[in-house]
């Protein structure tokens, strides 16, 4: 299945992808209305240390720690995707234990967790972080 | 191929999951004591408070019996299980017979003997839905709740009914409080935090006698309530399998695939022990997740799948009152205190070039890097330890090994 992966030596350090990420996520359709002046909650995370900088969001693993773990249910495995129904975590966090990339996070509320679903469930349909990274950095491939 | 499945929860769900990946055909037997639909136990105290009701408590969709092709046979129990006949027997006097069976019948709530305790009228227990519906009927706003034991299921009850009382009382025999799972420093900020939510605690004492209202204490205080929830612990439920002549410690006894000492008969979840990689011991980890995975094991093995349960660690994921605990592993030794302060804390146990064990309070961000290195028992010299005190994160990896995790050579 395709995946979001990462081009470590081409990433630019730029955090558009976070940008992309929270707007296609926000519900809303001008980017200036749903970012300007508000914290972004974005899904996917650029690490920066030394010199080096790369985006980190859902593997959608074939294992998924995340999923075996939830508490709920809540977490599933969707054609691949794997999938977070919001009303069903109840914030207990046991995926954020669990997740050994740290790309499962508290939403905004903090009452739950939110992860990346490859823009399939927002009106994008295909990863916004990697569509708007301008370097190839993120790429959404079979492999 | 017969599969049969003792328990409901998540240990049973994993098998099944895990056994019809593989088989589609074979025939697989729920057995439940329980009337329901496979429902999240952690989450009774998320029902009282009402961050949750029954429709989403189901730990898995409404067609899962069906589309799994499982027949569900609820609120039956087995009574007796004959390992030589390779049968088990229902409470109905129907046999099932099996040529797979996981024993995942969970835990009971433990309650030690107490003098008058059978005075007292209004007392529950904490584990099931049962429980949850029986306890929630009694509660009244100016209620002064007793609950005895200041564990993981006391707390999480006192959380769950603490805006529908007068007073809750938490006496445990412990000096401190959670101490399953954290450590003194840890404890304290934890009871600092509950107080503050109108919590009462009563530490290094225990209940003498009781009278119908009233609880006389070891210290000689006296404390009157009018709901007792006796939350001390819970027992691995393994009577079963034991009189059918199975070998059992503290659990039953596993071997990585699940197995038990009787042929064909597999255990998992809160009944079962597993091996504890951070302490090398085989013991009980009552928890969810390793249930889930052992479920799992067992379930692939039945099918012919070899695939070890040997990454099992203790680690749990809690909050109380919206401060969240993350811990993992074992805690011995001193250990590295990275962050203490009223909300925040943050310490590492690290033993022979391992993180062994971690305790996180408040900035529980990313922790799951941290769980990792535990799981994956990564030597430390191999990474940049000093950078992942500070915060979780993958840069303190090799570039090695992101390549393969983020760039995709392997998933």
């Amino acid at each position: 299945m395709k995946r979001v992966y990462v081009n470590e030596k081409w990433c630019l350090g730029c955090h558009l992808c976070e940008y992309n990420c929270a707007f296609a996520n926000s519900g809303k359709d001008d980017m200036v209305k749903a970012l300007k002046g508000v914290s972004i909650h974005p899904r996917i995370q650029v690490e920066e240390h030394d010199g080096i900088c790369f985006a980190v969001s859902c593997r959608h693993c074939e294992e998924p720690l995340c999923v075996k773990g939830c508490i709920t249910g809540a977490l599933s495995v969707d054609n691949g995707m794997v999938s977070i129904d919001h009303d069903k975590c109840v914030g207990c966090f046991t995926c954020i234990l669990s997740c050994p990339y740290g790309a499962v996070m508290p939403d905004e509320t903090g009452h739950a967790v939110q992860k990346c679903e490859l823009c399939l469930k927002n009106a994008c349909g295909e990863p916004a972080c990697v569509a708007g990274c301008p370097n190839r950095a993120i790429v959404f491939e079979e492999r | 191929m017969k599969y049969i499945i003792i328990g409901n929860s998540a240990a049973a769900v994993g098998a099944v999951e895990a056994i019809r990946r593989k088989d589609r055909e074979g025939s697989v037997t729920i057995v439940s004591k329980e009337p329901y639909h496979t429902y999240s136990r952690p989450l009774i105290s998320y029902l009282l408070c009402g961050k949750t009701d029954e429709e989403r408590m189901k730990y898995r969709p409404d067609d899962f019996y069906e589309k799994n092709n499982v027949t569900f046979l609820a609120g039956k129990s087995a009574v007796r299980l004959e390992p030589g006949k390779k049968q088990i027997e229902l409470d109905d006097g129907s046999v099932l017979h099996y040529d797979k069976l996981l024993v995942s019948t969970g835990s009971v709530p433990f309650i030690p003997p107490a003098a008058g305790l059978e005075r007292v009228e209004k007392k529950y227990t904490f584990l099931s839905l049962d429980d949850a519906h029986a306890l929630r009927d009694a509660l009244f706003q100016t209620a002064h709740v007793l609950i005895i034991g200041a564990g993981l299921i006391g707390l999480k009850c006192a959380e769950g009914i603490a805006d529908k009382v007068g007073k809750i009382t938490v006496v445990d025999m412990a000096p401190r409080i959670l101490p399953s799972i954290l450590d003194e420093e840890g404890s304290s900020i934890m009871q600092a935090h509950l107080e503050k939510a109108g919590i009462q605690f009563l530490l290094s004492d225990s209940v003498q006698s009781f009278s119908e209202k009233t609880a006389a204490l070891k210290s000689g205080k006296s404390i009157p309530f009018d709901i007792l929830v006796m939350a001390v612990g819970v027992r691995p439920n393994i009577s079963l399998f034991k009189e059918a002549g199975g070998a059992v410690e503290r659990g039953i006894v596993t071997d990585a695939y699940c197995r038990t000492s009787l042929p064909d008969v597999y255990a998992a979840g809160d009944c079962a022990q597993s091996h504890d990689i951070t302490t090398d011991t085989d013991r009980v980890l009552a928890l969810l997740p390793n249930a889930y995975m052992q479920g799992e094991t067992a379930g692939l093995h039945m099918t012919g799948v070899e695939k070890p349960h040997d990454h099992a660690i203790p680690m749990n994921a809690i909050g109380f009152f919206g401060l969240h605990i993350i811990t993992a592993g074992s805690y011995d030794g001193d250990g590295i205190v990275i962050a203490n302060g009223p909300d925040c804390y943050k310490k590492f146990f690290v033993k022979h070039n391992r993180l062994i064990g971690f305790i996180l309070i408040g900035d529980i961000a990313r922790a799951g890097i941290y769980t990792s290195l535990v799981r994956n028992k990564t030597p430390l010299d191999t990474i940049d330890f000093a950078l992942i005190c500070q915060k979780p994160q993958l840069a303190a990896f090799s570039r090695a090994y992101r390549e393969d995790k983020l760039g995709g050579k392997t998933i």
